[in-house]
């Protein structure tokens, strides 16, 4: 009987890039800036690290197919690296992967980097891709703001809200990543917004203005992890275990089944049960300090909040609006300032993530740190709201 | 012997229609003494209407979404066919779910094309050759060009047989071939040369087209003077000193439609066919008479028989949307160059293996519907999509087109590439079950809503300007009654 990863992994180092425009960067300068942190943060030689998981999407924007791009750029020792890809829970795949190998035994140290340089495109927002030879015979030439605007209008039909009242809660969304932003110094937008800023910016999809939107990044980040045993022979006392990694692509059902209303994200749901139930959380409302979830948008956000069961259905609006979110409030989320304003660098989020809940539930997030945190949760949400990867991870503090 | 003539007649007509006025303001100060005063409106198309999609459109109107009647022969005539080489009529059967063992052709070079088609399917129709004539032109002019306000875009569909129920009965037919250059446009050529109309009417419509008539009248052992009504392929104008000289009636002249749509080209005498039909009694006597480097001129009767709702031709002419945007107009018919910004270099190529083996899925928009749950879906694949099922090959295949459903999720998307923005698609919920990720068309901003009821239609997807190259799909368009 599989009992699952909860506690046989630690990690006992973590990096990341500053986000941003880094025109003047490479994959392999933001790669290394993320691993230089991470190998110092765990005090390890680089070559103590036995496999290793590299997570990048655009391959074709950022570096090549392969695990090579980061065998190459930190000269690893010619140890094993797999390079993995699962859309916007890349950076989060990459994790897995890591910390799986660890867990089975397989090898000691492993470290999982998450990378992607989108700003060679020459263009605002994410590289053009093709779907496939038949998908791109029929499906929409959607953009991904496009594709979660849809999330919108559904979600204000199906709870009987206006979409003024939705727009409401989405601008505090970004409001709230935007107040967030400026206290995370490696953040790609850190500018203070006000409310009316956001209700008034121009439309890209209706109903998500400019400031719905997050931004589109450079950036690298990795984790090294290891067994909580060789944790403690690092000198780890208080460190920062892997509760679950838990993971939910659509088998077709959204986009191609009317039993999906539109507005809620299926596989998140399924994922968050998985992860709840691996990790051992019964009531995620009381039991989980703050969460880094997976806002592309802020109407992703919005809706994501009862789709992790922090919400009730229909219940969103009113919990954003009133404040339960906020860095301030009962269920801290996006302290960092998210996609939204940290960035978005598709292969590296789901490990920015991690960084941040890492920092926090270890006490090292400045002047975001939340008053003792012991239980966080990431979230992403790959493709779009009717096709889709979701993937739900629950780290926790070991009290040494 | 049952008669032979037309079972059934559609139309269609895109629905941008430009005010003349909004061209004469464009390019008056180029346009002179050309200009004239400007009225009324002409058809045009969406930027991703062709003469093919519009064909298929006329087809479908002359179905009208009924039972399939059977079809052994289809004949696509126009002037402007998207492709010169690639069955074009092929593309329409397919999309139109017709047989494998169907006779396809495309017919050309003339403006007699249509009326040509339609004559031929009345000559060989039998108890077993039914045949769909679709006509459909879509004429590029030049800027401040009287073609550029003259003409319009739109296509006509007959389906011609042997049988009872007939629309309009075929007495008799002339047809007279001269090489009678009134106007032009070479193979590789994207504009018409045209020639004074004082001299085509004089030398070229009066000469010839009377003749036609008399001979068709002859052999339909008919007088002129029983004549009710008149067609006459081109400027209203000359139809009455047409009728004139064939000693019919003036009142018998059927109006030119410039007014609401333009000159349609090849597709416009059947265009002007339904318009008459509309307004005929049983037992009138219609002439059709067509011009092109010659003159085919039929002899009809109509029957008394209503076409179909979307076949007639005052619906259609009602459906138009009036527009003002020259500029828009200018970029639908790829007259100036838009800048869509970086995102439009992205390379649409169309990988033909993949295009043929799912050919009936994409063009014929045939999705599936499980044996084993009755769960309709798209696309069709090998395993069904309910999570209540997911049995492996119980599809048999499923005609989505006709099929109605309502808005799930939408958005207006100001981003993505199209070359009319918003790019708006989401998902429609089908009647009887079914979820379809869909393109919407023909929608303005602020349009749509969660439920509004929508339809299918057969649309360009996308141009692979590299290869010279257009694919299609189906689109939603809000149902408008």
């Amino acid at each position: 009987m599989a009992t699952g990863i909860r506690d046989k992994v630690a990690i006992v180092g973590m990096g990341c890039s500053r986000f941003g425009e880094r025109w003047n960067c490479g994959a392999d300068d933001l790669m290394v800036e993320a691993f230089q942190e991470a190998v110092h943060d765990a005090g390890i030689e680089r070559d103590r690290i036995d496999a290793a998981w590299l997570g990048v999407f655009y391959q074709e924007q950022s570096t090549s197919k392969s695990g090579l791009p980061l065998s190459m750029a930190l000269r690893l020792p010619n140890v094993p690296v797999t390079r993995v890809e699962n859309l916007c829970a890349t950076g989060t795949e990459a994790l897995r992967g890591a910390a799986y190998a660890v867990a089975a035994g397989a090898v000691d140290i492993a470290l999982a980097m998450g990378v992607e340089k989108l700003k060679d495109t020459g263009f605002g927002g994410l590289p053009e891709r093709t779907k496939g030879t038949f998908d791109d015979l029929w499906q929409p030439g959607f953009t991904p703001p496009g594709a979660f605007a849809q999330l919108g209008a559904a979600y204000a039909t199906r709870h009987g809200f206006t979409m003024d009242e939705v727009k409401r809660a989405m601008a505090h969304i970004s409001w709230k990543s935007h107040e967030n932003a400026a206290a995370s110094p490696k953040a790609h937008l850190r500018n203070r917004i006000t409310i009316e800023q956001a209700l008034s910016a121009p439309m890209i999809a209706y109903p998500l203005g400019t400031y719905d939107c997050c931004g589109v990044s450079d950036g690298a980040a990795c984790a090294i992890v290891t067994t909580p045993e060789i944790a403690a022979t690092l000198g780890r006392r208080d460190m920062v275990t892997i509760k679950a990694l838990a993971l939910a692509p659509s088998n077709g059902v959204e986009m191609g089944h009317a039993s999906w209303d539109g507005a809620h994200t299926l596989t998140t749901r399924l994922a968050a049960e998985r992860a709840y139930r691996e990790a051992g959380v019964t009531d995620p409302s009381a039991q989980i300090d703050l969460m880094e979830v997976h806002d592309c948008f802020s109407i992703t956000e919005l809706v994501l909040m009862e789709d992790l069961g922090f919400s009730t259905p229909g219940r969103a609006v009113h919990d954003v609006l009133d404040g339960r979110y906020d860095r301030t409030g009962a269920i801290p989320c996006q302290t960092d300032g998210g996609l939204k304003c940290f960035g978005h660098p598709v292969g590296a989020s789901g490990l920015r993530m991690a960084y941040e809940i890492y920092n926090q539930l270890l006490g090292r997030a400045g002047e975001r740190q939340l008053p003792a945190p012991s239980l966080g949760l990431t979230h992403n949400l790959g493709g779009i709201p009717n096709r889709n990867v979701a993937s739900v991870s629950i780290l926790g503090l070991h009290r040494g | 012997m049952h008669p032979v003539g037309l079972k059934r007649l559609g139309i269609y007509l895109p629905r941008l229609r430009l005010e003349r006025a909004a061209i004469a303001s464009a390019t008056g100060w180029a346009a002179g003494l050309r200009g004239g005063k400007p009225r009324g409106t002409r058809s045009y198309c969406s930027w991703d209407e062709d003469s093919l999609t519009m064909a298929v459109a006329a087809a479908r109107s002359a179905m009208d979404g009924t039972t399939t009647p059977r079809v052994d022969a289809l004949t696509f005539a126009s002037t402007t066919h998207p492709f010169a080489d690639r069955s074009n009529a092929g593309v329409v059967a397919t999309a139109l779910g017709l047989p494998e063992s169907l006779r396809t052709a495309d017919t050309a070079g003339s403006l007699r094309a249509g009326v040509g088609a339609l004559l031929n399917a009345l000559s060989n129709a039998s108890a077993d050759v039914e045949t769909l004539v679709v006509t459909a032109d879509r004429r590029i002019a030049r800027p401040a060009s009287e073609q550029e306000s003259s003409f319009g875009h739109g296509a006509a569909a007959a389906l011609i047989g042997r049988g009872t129920g007939l629309i309009a009965e075929f007495l008799g037919s002339a047809s007279l071939q001269d090489d009678f250059v009134d106007h032009y446009r070479a193979g590789d050529a994207r504009f018409d040369y045209a020639l004074e109309e004082r001299w085509v009417r004089d030398e070229g419509y009066l000469s010839i087209v009377p003749r036609a008539i008399a001979a068709a009248l002859r052999e339909a052992d008919t007088a002129a003077g029983a004549v009710k009504r008149l067609i006459v392929q081109g400027p209203g104008r000359f139809a009455v000193a047409v009728a004139r000289a064939a000693g019919i009636g003036a009142q018998a002249c059927q109006g030119d439609l410039n007014e609401s749509c333009g000159d349609t080209g090849t597709a416009h005498p059947l265009l002007m066919l339904a318009a008459a039909l509309e307004q005929a009694d049983a037992g009138d006597i219609i002439v059709l008479a067509s011009f092109g480097q010659g003159s085919d001129a039929l002899v009809l009767r109509a029957t008394g028989v209503q076409m179909t709702a979307t076949g007639r031709c005052s619906a259609a002419l009602a459906a138009g949307s009036l527009d003002r945007e020259y500029l828009r107009f200018l970029s639908n018919c790829g007259l100036v160059d838009i800048d869509w910004g970086i995102r439009a270099e992205r390379d649409n190529r169309t990988a033909q293996s993949a295009a043929w083996r799912k050919h009936e899925d994409v063009i014929g928009f045939v999705g599936g519907l499980c044996r084993t749950c009755g769960t309709v879906q798209f696309p069709r694949s090998r395993a069904c999509v309910n999570p209540d099922c997911r049995a492996f090959d119980t599809q048999d295949p499923k005609p989505l087109c006709d099929v109605r459903g309502r808005v799930k999720t939408f958005t207006e998307d100001w981003l993505a590439v199209t070359r009319s923005p918003p790019h708006v698609y989401g998902n429609v919920e089908l009647d009887g079950g079914g979820n379809v990720f869909t393109e919407f068309a023909d929608t303005a901003p602020g349009e749509l809503k969660v439920g509004t009821p929508v339809q299918f239609v057969f649309r360009i997807k996308d141009f692979d300007a590299v290869r010279n190259f257009r694919r299609y799909f189906w689109k939603a368009i809000p149902v408008r009654n």
